[in-house]
């Protein structure tokens, strides 16, 4: 049996947090809600835990219907983005205290929290207070006590926000397999649009109160439905370019004219929007076939081991993902190449038509 | 190279030096050079050694004023604390109704101490005042110039009132720093209000009570000018707290050596309790057992 969200609608003041939003979400899933600040990703989270009423709309559970139901008569654990423990009790007791409150027979809790510490390698520090931990420790103390209560449903609100790069990967590897092997309801609520792809499972894409598209998160990076899910799920943003398909040809932007080749042939002739994901545009020429832009170089930003170059094609700000350090300067020019293979393509609404067939296997950073 | 840098340092702190020695260490000195000496005049002064010390040391009076003092300080805090929290507690967290009781319960710390004095007075008179008279035209005689409990009931209440809001503010301050999440946290691990109360807010108030304890601590035990308006000392010696005996040694019979050796004393176990108050709150609630 699932959650079932029915037309949620939640207004504070007249101004709408969330509009009209249905979901239905099945034990035993991992989803992930995509979005960037003020999406609405929290507000729908406290509605799925009870915290709030919504101002329409149901919520069901395995067929109940919860609306208005106190979180308290609800079986849901959350983990927030800051490190939230009892400060007073240790690790043990912290886990502990769903088990306490719901009353279960010591031997069953001692179990349950040993089983919980060990997975989420905390096992040491049973006997520690919160404030003697590091900021990663006292989130695993935290997921630790979500995860013991064995609930419906698990909430996660931007858990890993406020550790650092190194931790956040490590326990997100860790959570995608910890959690995987549940049966609950997990809810994740995140901004970035990588670690939805390593968390897997399902996405639900959100933009400003409204749910824009859900479905397996591979699908939607894949398929994404609008421009708009397209920028939100890519990261950097996708590059957009206005483009005009004859019978046979393909014109973009300031480019010469290419054949329609791959999945564009057949697209029937008219103007379209064109977009590019930031790995898929080169600043060297990588077959004889790609469309050659011409840009200014705006800034050259380092990452790691890869360097974000952002550019101007006319006037659109395009931003173009490349391995390895390199340095440009600013108002150099550059050629841009790209593959008309990895291009999605919108129609002037902003709707998708037609997304690349090749599998567009993400990089992982 | 290394020497000379290290010692430029010192020329930075010696500012702090002289401060602290003109502010606190030269008056300080001049009560031990009191404590330790029979002084009639500037050229006419004995050296007594501990004399003074074992006569203070001796002395019933004292004792009686230190268990005062101290029985004193306890209820203070045994009240002032919890009835702060409590008050605290029940404040609006937001909006117009916290700004407005904000004000509403810092209006005491506002007024002057002797004023404070003069004010219960009035409101503690058997005649004319309006809590004095209430009292008594219940059929309960209440006097705090004539009975010793009724004394101490008035000076109590009027510290109570005085300097609970003090530990409300602290208090408030406290709570107001926990972030809500915390509160979401407890409402779905389902804790009821108590537990909440024991394992959320009392452990994140730790640090400010730690300083509202100190300082309602040391306050009270170094009260002078509010019972010295109100009672006196009186009736009898029934309200005669460490500072208001050391006064009337020191001014009243001007017996300045015994008197300043009393103050060293004083200072020494005032130093001593918030010491021990301090390491105590430390302590409590992180399990530190080194």
């Amino acid at each position: 049996m699932a959650m079932v969200i029915e037309n949620i609608t939640k207004s504070v003041a007249n101004e709408c947090h969330i509009d009209d939003i249905s979901l239905q979400l099945e034990p035993g899933t991992f989803n992930v809600l995509l979005g960037r600040t003020l999406a609405g990703k929290t507000t729908l989270m406290r509605l799925m835990a009870g915290l709030d009423k919504p101002t329409k709309g149901r919520i069901l559970m395995n067929g109940k219907d919860l609306t208005g139901i106190s979180v308290r008569k609800r079986d849901v654990a959350m983990v927030y983005q800051q490190f939230i423990n009892y400060p007073s009790m240790t690790v043990y007791k912290n886990i502990a205290s769903p088990l306490r409150m719901a009353k279960v027979l010591d031997a069953e809790i001692d179990r349950r929290v040993r089983e919980a510490a060990e997975m989420l390698h905390i096992d040491s520090l049973l006997e520690r207070l919160p404030v003697e931990l590091s900021g990663g420790q006292q989130q695993r103390t935290a997921i630790a006590r979500a995860l013991v209560k064995d609930s419906e449903l698990l909430l996660l609100d931007e858990p890993l926000v406020n550790l650092d790069y190194k931790l956040r990967e490590d326990l997100r590897t860790e959570m995608r397999d910890i959690f995987k092997r549940r049966k609950s309801i997990v809810v994740y609520a995140t901004t970035e649009p990588m670690e939805a792809l390593t968390l897997g499972g399902n996405t639900a894409v959100l933009h400003e109160g409204r749910l824009e598209q859900f479905g397996p998160t591979v699908d939607v990076y894949q398929h994404p439905q609008s421009t708009r899910i397209a920028q939100a799920f890519s990261d950097p943003a996708m590059n957009i370019v206005a483009g005009k398909v004859d019978r046979n040809s393909l014109r973009l932007g300031d480019a010469k004219e290419v054949p329609l080749r791959h999945h564009l042939s057949g697209l029937p002739p008219g103007d379209y929007r064109f977009g590019m994901r930031a790995n898929h545009l080169q600043l060297e020429m990588q077959t004889s076939d790609d469309i050659e832009f011409q840009t200014t170089i705006d800034l050259a930003e380092i990452s790691g081991s890869e360097t974000f170059v952002h550019l101007f094609h006319s006037d659109d700000p395009w931003t173009v993902q490349q391995q390895g350090i390199h340095n440009y300067r600013m108002g150099d020019q550059a050629k841009v190449y790209v593959d008309s293979a990895n291009l999605y393509v919108f129609d002037l609404d902003g709707r998708l038509v037609i997304s690349p067939t090749r599998p567009d296997s993400p990089t992982m950073t | 190279m290394n020497k000379w840098e290290n010692n430029k340092a010192w020329f930075m702190v010696i500012p702090v030096f002289l401060v602290v020695a003109v502010s606190a260490i030269l008056p300080l000195m001049t009560v031990v050079n009191y404590s330790v000496q029979d002084i009639f005049g500037p050229e006419n002064r004995i050296f007594v050694a501990t004399e003074w010390y074992k006569e203070v040391l001796t002395d019933q009076r004292l004792h009686d004023a230190l268990s005062r003092q101290l029985l004193f300080s306890a209820l203070v805090l045994l009240i002032e604390i919890p009835l702060g929290i409590i008050i605290a507690l029940m404040m609006p967290k937001k909006g117009w109704g916290a700004s407005l009781s904000l004000v509403l319960v810092a209006l005491p710390l506002l007024i002057p101490w002797n004023v404070i004095g003069t004010i219960w007075i009035i409101f503690t008179r058997p005649d004319i005042g309006l809590f004095g008279a209430a009292i008594n035209s219940m059929g309960i005689p209440f006097d705090h110039t004539a009975a010793p409990l009724d004394a101490w009931i008035t000076v109590l209440l009027m510290e109570v009132w005085h300097w609970t809001p003090l530990v409300v503010l602290l208090a408030y301050a406290g709570l107001q720093a926990i972030p809500e999440a915390y509160f979401q946290a407890a409402r779905i691990d389902g804790a009821s209000t108590w537990a909440t109360f024991r394992y959320i807010q009392l452990p994140k108030m730790r640090g400010v009570l730690t300083i509202a304890v100190l300082l309602r601590f040391m306050d009270s035990f170094l009260i002078y000018a509010e019972p010295f308006v109100l009672t006196g000392g009186g009736p009898g010696n029934s309200t005669t707290f460490l500072s208001i005996y050391l006064v009337k040694l020191a001014v009243g019979q001007f017996d300045l050596g015994p008197a300043a050796a009393f103050s060293i004393i004083y200072f020494l176990i005032v130093l001593l309790f918030c010491w021990l108050f301090y390491q105590a709150l430390l302590k409590v609630g992180t399990g530190d057992k080194s």
